[in-house]
């Protein structure tokens, strides 16, 4: 953790409230966000029990498993989930827009927005994730045949939930109380921010209420439920084990009168265990949504909506579900398109953000300050060549660690490579950075207008921002993958062990 | 190093007071109540958070903690579903149906390949001649005893699967019984030479999933420690019977559901970190004598309640919440957030650490990103200007630099988005 989260997080306890720890929203916000909040049995692997989720605040939608250790019921649950899942996305995939042809790719059509969903926290991803990964290989015909929806379901949780989610930068599944915590400080433990009804207590307190207070509070499950995908043992215990024996007795005795109460019970039960959160995540979403977009964002969703684009088009290709495990060259694949989203994300939050880049002037990575003296007209010959490489020399407060040599950019003019000359203490306090401008000042002798910084303007300099972009690691294809890595995978074959895998 | 003043070194301790001193000394901690024995879960978590004086004081008196958190207004919210715990006993009943017959097909088959001999099954939950019917039985003397017995029989070369065994451990001088899930099974490994002498495995049953693989890190993690405590037991039975430990595996085999089915399936865990683990700390139990031996002598933990004189009334308890309260503040915590997890008391240290305004309840990476500083009342000054004393020096820049950097920060309007994404 930076020193300088780590104040805000003291200040947020001493304060008794959260303190912001950035200026901009670093995710994007969906005009209609699908909000999804699962509840699973307890000590089953990917039982669910209850979903609450929809599009409209006022109009949630429950689904529910009576007896969830009933295969039927499971299968029913993830088709209705299917029916409240597969239109929202289907909508998204309608239109589209043509992008241009590039040098490495061909003129192609992108869909115009994606879905997203939004779970209360890492949890509920993992349940969507297991959820996914029990559904996308049953099939509609062999021994256990199911409604063709619902592989289609795990293959879209699956999207979701395992290859976007850990995504950096990727907003079309997100945990809420992750998303919180990367743009609040709360006064508690980053353990205790995974309970978003009591993180979002430090952020947004009820009236008359420090967030502190709120917090406590909202960790009592009597008074707020917890916000799954677990439920309160004691509600288990006390509400839900009697319920599903009153259900399941009367379905014994055939007793449709009673079996129809004991099921309006258990919704009611279910409801008001997930009402809460669902408020809560509307009023999560809200505190988010008060926060101004970051610069990128629109520029992240794009990629989103291209990878939308593209997983769309693989499931009307026909290419087989997600395997249960990737092959060598996919997962090597997978490790640096994982890598590279990070870096990439790192740093337009930082271009983006004075707050987060503040992190980095703490950590020495990065300074700031005036600049007091430029000589523009500075050039380096070769013989008969030239070429512009003006001289700027800034005074910053910040302690420069940094050697000379060392190559930076600005969150200003990010294309422009800056190298370091010296450092030296000034007489005044604080420290005089020398630095020499190296590219970005167009193909001329002089530097372009408006690409050398004038006396007086305030500059960031960061190493990370000149870092050379991380370049894929070459790979071979997949057919050829070499024997120390297992060879070509297999391809896809659906097994009849897959379809009739058992969900006892 | 200075050693830091909670964990006083052994030889002071030992000096200071004798073993007899120090047990009559916890058992006027715990008043007159029976003592709360060890078990192996409660002995993995000694492994958690070793440096906290107060969790090894309560728990070497075998002091109730959970009642105690009760009685100081501080319950500890714990429980398992009863969903949980039926589809863990259906799942145990499974793996040992037939005498474990599923077991020993599993340690047969893919992927583990064990060279295991046919094994006589053996419940020494149950006496000899009882009714089979009968619940298992509580006599844990008469139990340790059978298991003894049986291991001496293993041995001699048996091939024997013991179900309920009992095995004992010496937890800080008192003895703890352990009972692992199942059984110490002779077997080979895979591609053993046929020389090779056969190696007892413990098997521990958890319900939780392998899905592809892969299971909660946690979980296993928590069950490993488990396991390592019966390893640990089993092996210093064996020393006792003058056979040589090792003939404990190092590994034990975790039998877990595999993907979304009950059927079972058999993993390989080493726990020889674990088992190094749970022996520092049971060898660091001993020296609990230096740690109460400077205690207040007015220090107690007397959760015993008086039947009341009128039938209907509440009982009169030797102690009140206020008292117990008092009593734990003289023992120091080493609360960090984690408690929460393992520990009874947590809430209450929380709150305690809460109101002292420590770095510790925000955890340890808050802490140390503070530079060190305990107390987010100074740290937070000495951010804002205030003096540093000599020794705060760099963590005073660190903080400075940070106030600075986020003040300005703030003053910095963030870049604008570009009209046009595309």
């Amino acid at each position: 953790m930076s020193t300088l989260t780590a104040l805000a997080r003291a200040r947020a306890a001493h304060a008794g409230r959260a303190v912001p720890i950035t200026a901009v929203r670093h995710v994007h916000l969906s005009e209609e966000p699908l909000v999804l909040i699962p509840l699973m049995q307890a000590g089953e692997a990917a039982a669910p029990l209850a979903v609450m989720a929809g599009t409209d605040r006022d109009a949630p939608r429950l689904l529910l498993v009576a007896q969830p250790r009933n295969r039927d019921q499971r299968f029913d649950f993830l088709t209705a989930l299917a029916e409240l899942l597969v239109p929202y996305i289907a909508e998204r995939r309608e239109h589209t827009e043509t992008v241009e042809a590039t040098k490495n790719h061909d003129e192609w059509e992108r869909c115009t927005d994606a879905p997203q969903l939004i779970l209360p926290n890492p949890g509920g991803v993992e349940a969507l994730r297991l959820l996914g990964r029990s559904a996308r290989f049953r099939t509609v015909d062999g021994p256990y045949p199911v409604d063709p929806r619902v592989p289609l379901l795990g293959r879209y949780l699956t999207w979701f939930a395992d290859d976007r989610a850990p995504m950096p930068g990727s907003s079309v599944c997100l945990a809420l109380t992750s998303v919180l915590a990367q743009h609040w400080a709360t006064g508690q433990s980053a353990l205790e921010d995974q309970h978003l009804p009591a993180l979002l207590s430090w952020i947004d307190p009820p009236d008359g209420m420090s967030g502190s207070e709120a917090a406590l509070r909202a960790e009592d499950p009597d008074a707020v439920p917890p916000a799954g995908p677990s439920t309160d043992p004691a509600f288990d215990t006390g509400v839900l084990a009697p319920l599903v024996r009153a259900q399941e007795e009367a379905r014994a005795a055939e007793d449709m009168r009673a079996v129809t109460k004991a099921e309006d019970e258990l919704k009611a039960a279910l409801t008001a265990q997930l009402e809460p959160t669902w408020r809560t995540m509307w009023q999560g979403i809200d505190v988010l949504r008060s926060l101004p977009a970051a610069a990128s964002d629109l520029l992240r969703w794009q990629v989103d909506r291209g990878r939308f684009t593209d997983f769309m088009a693989g499931i009307e290709e026909g290419v087989p579900p997600q395997p249960k495990r990737p092959s060598a060259v996919a997962a090597a694949r997978r490790l640096a398109d994982l890598e590279a989203a990070q870096q990439s994300y790192d740093r337009t939050q930082a271009i983006d953000d004075p707050l987060v880049l503040a992190r980095y002037r703490v950590g020495g990575e990065a300074f700031a300050g005036r600049i007091t003296f430029v000589d523009a007209e500075r050039q380096e010959t070769k013989g008969k060549r030239a070429w512009p490489r003006p001289l700027v020399v800034l005074h910053t407060e910040d302690e420069v660690i940094l050697r000379p040599g060392v190559k930076l950019a600005s969150p200003a003019r990010v294309n422009q490579t800056v190298r370091l000359r010296a450092v030296r203490p000034s007489e005044t306090g604080g420290y005089e950075v020398e630095l020499e401008l190296q590219s970005g000042m167009g193909r001329g002798k002089t530097p372009e207008e408006g690409s050398v910084p004038l006396v007086g303007e305030e500059r960031c300099y960061a190493t990370f921002l000149a870092e050379q972009r991380g370049t894929r690691p070459e790979l071979p294809e997949s057919d050829k993958t070499p024997w120390t890595h297992g060879g070509p995978p297999w391809p896809h074959v659906p097994r009849a062990e897959d379809q009739a895998e058992d969900w006892q | 190093m200075p050693m830091s003043p909670s964990v006083p070194q052994a030889t002071a301790g030992a000096a200071a007071q004798s073993p007899a001193v120090t047990a009559a000394r916890l058992d006027a901690l715990r008043g007159p109540v029976a003592p709360r024995s060890h078990d192996a879960r409660t002995i993995a978590a000694l492994t958690v958070n070793p440096g906290c004086s107060r969790r090894a004081v309560l728990d070497a008196a075998g002091v109730d903690k959970r009642k105690l958190s009760e009685r100081i207004g501080f319950p500890a919210r714990y429980g398992q579903s009863p969903f949980a715990i039926t589809r863990g006993l259906a799942f145990e009943k499974q793996v040992k149906a037939d005498g474990c017959a599923a077991l020993i097909e599993l340690l047969r088959g893919e992927p583990l390949h064990f060279d295991v001999p046919e094994h006589e099954y053996v419940d020494l939950g149950v006496e000899p001649d009882a009714d089979p019917a009968a619940p298992v039985s509580v006599d844990r003397a008469a139990r340790y005893e059978r298991t003894r017995q049986l291991f001496a029989r293993v041995a001699a070369g048996e091939a024997l699967l013991a179900d309920h065994p009992l095995l004992r451990l010496d937890v800080g001088g008192r003895t703890a019984y352990v009972e692992p899930d199942v059984v110490a099974l002779s077997a080979r490994p895979a591609g053993a030479s046929a020389g090779m002498p056969a190696r007892l495995y413990v098997a521990e049953v958890k319900s939780f999933a392998v899905i592809d693989g892969q299971a909660d890190p946690a979980k296993v993690g928590a069950a490993a420690t488990q396991a390592a405590v019966y390893v640990l037991a089993l092996r210093k039975l064996f020393a006792e019977l003058d056979v040589d430990p090792r003939i404990v595996a190092d590994d034990v085999l975790l039998i877990c559901p595999k993907d979304f089915a009950n059927q079972p399936s058999a993993h390989l865990l080493d726990v020889r970190r674990q088992i190094a683990a749970v022996e520092r700390q049971l060898a660091r139990l001993p020296r609990i004598g230096a740690l109460i031996a400077d205690l207040d002598p007015a220090v107690d933990f007397d959760l015993a309640v008086d039947p009341p004189e009128t039938k209907g009334e509440p009982g009169r308890e030797h102690r009140n919440a206020a008292e117990l309260t008092k009593s734990l503040t003289m023992i120091e915590a080493r609360y960090a957030p984690e408690c929460v997890t393992n520990c009874e008391m947590a809430f209450h240290c929380r709150s305690e650490a809460r109101a002292a305004g420590a770095a510790d309840a925000l955890g340890r990476s808050v802490r140390d990103s503070l530079g060190g500083i305990d107390s987010l009342a100074e740290a937070i000054a000495v951010a804002d200007g205030a003096a540093a004393t000599a020794e705060r020096q760099e963590a005073a820049r660190l903080l400075r630099a940070a106030a600075r950097a986020y003040e300005e920060a703030s003053r910095t309007a963030p870049r604008a988005a570009e009209p046009e994404a595309d």
